[in-house]
């Protein structure tokens, strides 16, 4: 069997019912061979889209995405999408095409060294120099890529390995002498920490995505509602804990709400489970729960101690530990009601400082379009994002109520990422509406895609909140740069519509409150891949905003003659 | 203070790039970084020398750890380990200097393993702060050229 079969056979043998990606010089061979192949392969527009797809395919569905591209500038194409994957810990496996293996080094045509490039932003790579390693390599891969933390493990094939020659061995065993992740978390830490959460009186969860890599929503949800504490969650967990319940607090963070910052602040045990005290959550890193004990679970040892030193450090995966946790409980005495004070605290901040916004009827305020999209879909849709105020709008104003719902760039803050990921999560869950929230700005970054949702019809539905500007660099330079809106504002902006009708798509413009919904409705009915350009208010801000650097007690906007959020 | 990482790694192609690339990417400086083959050939081990002082080495095992080819990491206990380096040094020695270089060198257990008219190189093995005391004496009679292996160190048990 060839190389470029063999890669073919071992994808499908861990798993792999799709690929997205791009072919080009080196990489014939395995398109030669995908062509024979019942294998799907989703063709983008660029491979940036490949990466993203992917990643969002992988957000959705929990399975390993896989994406391939050509050598040299394909690859570095794919680096944002990697380092993406990377800071948000998904599972993907991105295989590259490589020039023959004896001009490797020799600045060969469309030779880029793509095993150093992508080095500190991979959780492992390959240059698989011999193509009777392909089958072992790809089996390793995959392996590394989804368990422990989960990350993106790069494959560098020279074009002379798919072309080798070799009797298919299919692997069954790991050779990976130095990755054992731990997994069961050590039982006098359990006890500990379940010791200090049976007497907490004012305890908060503060859970993060990786809760959602290990399925461990239903062991949240067991110990939340045991022991009465209320649930806040990063950008990277939103539907780890339905927000629809009443101990959820909603996002926590630089945009979070503030009861959720507020409770976070005088909490007196915080318990971090797959979370990592990113500085977007914590703000300044000496005043965040500064009153509170602190328990911090996570598969990753090196994140336990790298931002803050927890009382109870316990390494493990989310959902095991959860789970002995709450056995552990279960078996001790605990006075009943302990935090009925707390939740009735937490109950006066979210009065006192409810999420909100303006709406004094002029322009489409942009907080209302995500609220339509949560009613007319029932709150049923997945959502991807792009980066920036939509996307915390779309955080703060949609109810995610189960894990993998919301498809967004957390870590890199990775412009561009909605369009491809949202028709990668469609693709990995044909059985929801996706509904990618998007900016302007971001759109334009990758918005060739469409032609990939039209040529595969992938009937998602992009609601674009166009403010005419890059709305987030905008609200800085608002508040913290003397309103200077140095290049932040679009003066002329194509017909969105008239494009995405171009591609063959459903496109509409909407300009007034009234049309939202009905614009959203119309979309999710249309078959075909959907666009609305929603003309929302320019000059709008995220609120509740905590600045860069600052302490809870530094959040900026208050919420008087603002709508509440119901 | 002065920590001494054993590090066991998997002996594969750019490995050694991983673990020098995290240190720079996590910002950790090193003294000292020598690797070479173990008793198993499939392993290469590494001894690193890092300044405890500059970042917590607690940090740097765990980020080192999750490199997939590093297989095990030990601190060895400066109390029970043997730790070594080698140095070649190559001193001006004409007339007179000559006799006072091997005279130095007689004391440290240096070797001469090479002679020239104008110049002498010596060879010396031992702890860190034996190597430092040598160049102190030299350096007034002239060193021209220094070359140190690292420390390399083991455990007493």
């Amino acid at each position: 069997m060839k190389g470029s079969q063999a890669i073919v056979k071992a994808l499908q043998e861990e798993g792999c019912e799709v690929i997205f990606g791009y072919p080009g010089g080196v990489v014939i061979p395995f398109y030669d061979a995908l062509f024979d192949s019942d294998l799907r392969h989703v063709l983008v527009r660029h491979e940036q889209g490949a990466a993203h797809a992917a990643d969002g395919y992988a957000r959705a569905s929990g399975k390993v995405g896989v994406c391939v591209a050509t050598s040299g500038p394909g690859a570095t194409n794919l680096v944002t999408g990697i380092a993406n994957a990377y800071l948000d810990s998904v599972p993907m496996v991105a295989i590259t095409g490589q020039v023959k293996a004896d001009l490797i080094g020799t600045d060969a045509f469309q030779e880029a060294d793509t095993t150093g490039i992508t080095l500190p932003i991979v959780k492992h790579s390959y240059l698989v120099q011999r193509g009777q390693d392909l089958p072992q390599t790809i089996h390793e891969a995959f392996h590394i890529a989804g368990t422990g933390r989960p990350g993106p493990v790069l494959i560098d094939i020279p074009v002379t390995s798919q072309l080798e020659d070799f009797a298919y061995r299919k692997a069954t065993q790991l050779d990976l002498p130095g990755y054992k992740p731990t997994l069961k978390g050590h039982t006098k830490q359990i006890r500990a920490a379940a010791r200090a959460l049976a007497e907490a009186q004012r305890p908060v969860l503060y859970v993060g995505g990786g809760v959602i890599s290990s399925g461990a929503t239903a062991e949240l949800l067991e110990l939340a509602t045991l022991l009465e504490v209320p649930v806040t969650t990063t950008l990277m967990a939103m539907g780890a804990f339905p927000e629809t319940h009443p101990l959820s607090l909603g996002m926590l963070g630089m945009h979070g709400t503030a009861y959720a910052n507020w409770a976070v602040h005088e909490c007196n045990l915080l318990v971090a489970v797959g979370a990592r005290f990113d500085d977007r959550v914590t703000g300044k890193l000496s005043a965040f729960a500064a009153q509170a004990k602190v328990i911090h679970i996570d598969i990753d040892p090196a994140e336990i101690g790298k931002n803050v030193e927890p009382q109870i450090p316990i390494v493990g995966d989310a959902r095991r530990v959860l789970a002995d946790l709450v056995e552990e409980l279960k078996g001790m005495e605990r006075t009943p009601g302990l935090t009925r004070e707390w939740l009735s605290r937490i109950e006066e901040l979210r009065e006192q400082h409810p999420l909100a916004y303006h709406d004094d009827g002029d322009g489409i305020p942009p907080q209302f379009v995500v609220e339509e999209v949560d009613r007319v879909t029932g709150g049923d849709a997945i959502i991807a994002t792009d980066v920036g105020q939509h996307q915390m709008w779309a955080c703060q104003y949609f109810r995610y109520t189960r894990p993998r719902q919301l498809v967004s760039s957390g870590g890199l803050g990775t412009m561009g990422f909605g369009l491809p990921a949202a028709i990668g999560a469609q693709i990995g869950r044909p059985d929801k509406q996706v509904i990618d929230i998007g900016g302007d700005g971001g759109f334009q970054m990758t918005m060739q895609e469409l032609g990939t949702a039209m040529a595969y019809e992938v009937p998602i539905v992009v609601a674009i909140l166009n403010n005419r500007s890059l709305g987030m660099v905008r609200q800085w330079q608002d508040l913290f740069w003397n309103k200077r809106y140095s290049h932040t504002c679009f003066e002329r902006q194509p017909d969105f519509a008239k494009i995405a009708e171009a591609y063959g798509a459903f496109g509409a413009t909407v300009t007034e409150k009234d049309q939202v919904a009905d614009a959203l409705r119309e979309a999710i009915k249309d078959p075909r891949p959907a666009f609305i350009d929603f003309h929302v208010r320019q000059e709008e801000n995220v609120y509740p905003m905590v600045p860069s650097g600052a302490s809870i007690m530094e959040m900026i906007g208050g919420t008087a003659g603002r709508r509440k959020k119901p | 203070m002065k920590h001494t990482l054993s590090v066991l790694v998997e002996n594969k192609p750019g490995v050694l790039t991983r673990v020098a690339g995290l240190f720079a990417r996590r910002g950790f400086n090193i003294d000292s970084l020598v690797v070479g083959e173990s008793e198993d050939p499939r392993l290469s081990r590494m001894t690193i020398t890092i300044d405890g002082a500059a970042h917590p080495v607690d940090q740097v095992t765990k980020q080192l750890h999750k490199l997939i080819n590093v297989v095990k990491i030990r601190e060895l206990d400066p109390h029970s380990m043997i730790a070594c380096e080698m140095m070649l040094i190559k001193v001006a020695s004409e007339g007179e200097k000559k006799t006072e270089v091997l005279q130095i060198a007689e004391i440290f257990k240096a070797k001469i393993v090479n002679v020239e008219r104008r110049a002498l190189v010596l060879r010396v093995v031992g702890a860190n702060d034996k190597l430092e005391a040598l160049l102190e004496l030299l350096k007034p009679i002239g060193i021209l050229e220094v070359v140190r292996t690292g420390t390399i160190a083991i455990a007493r048990a």
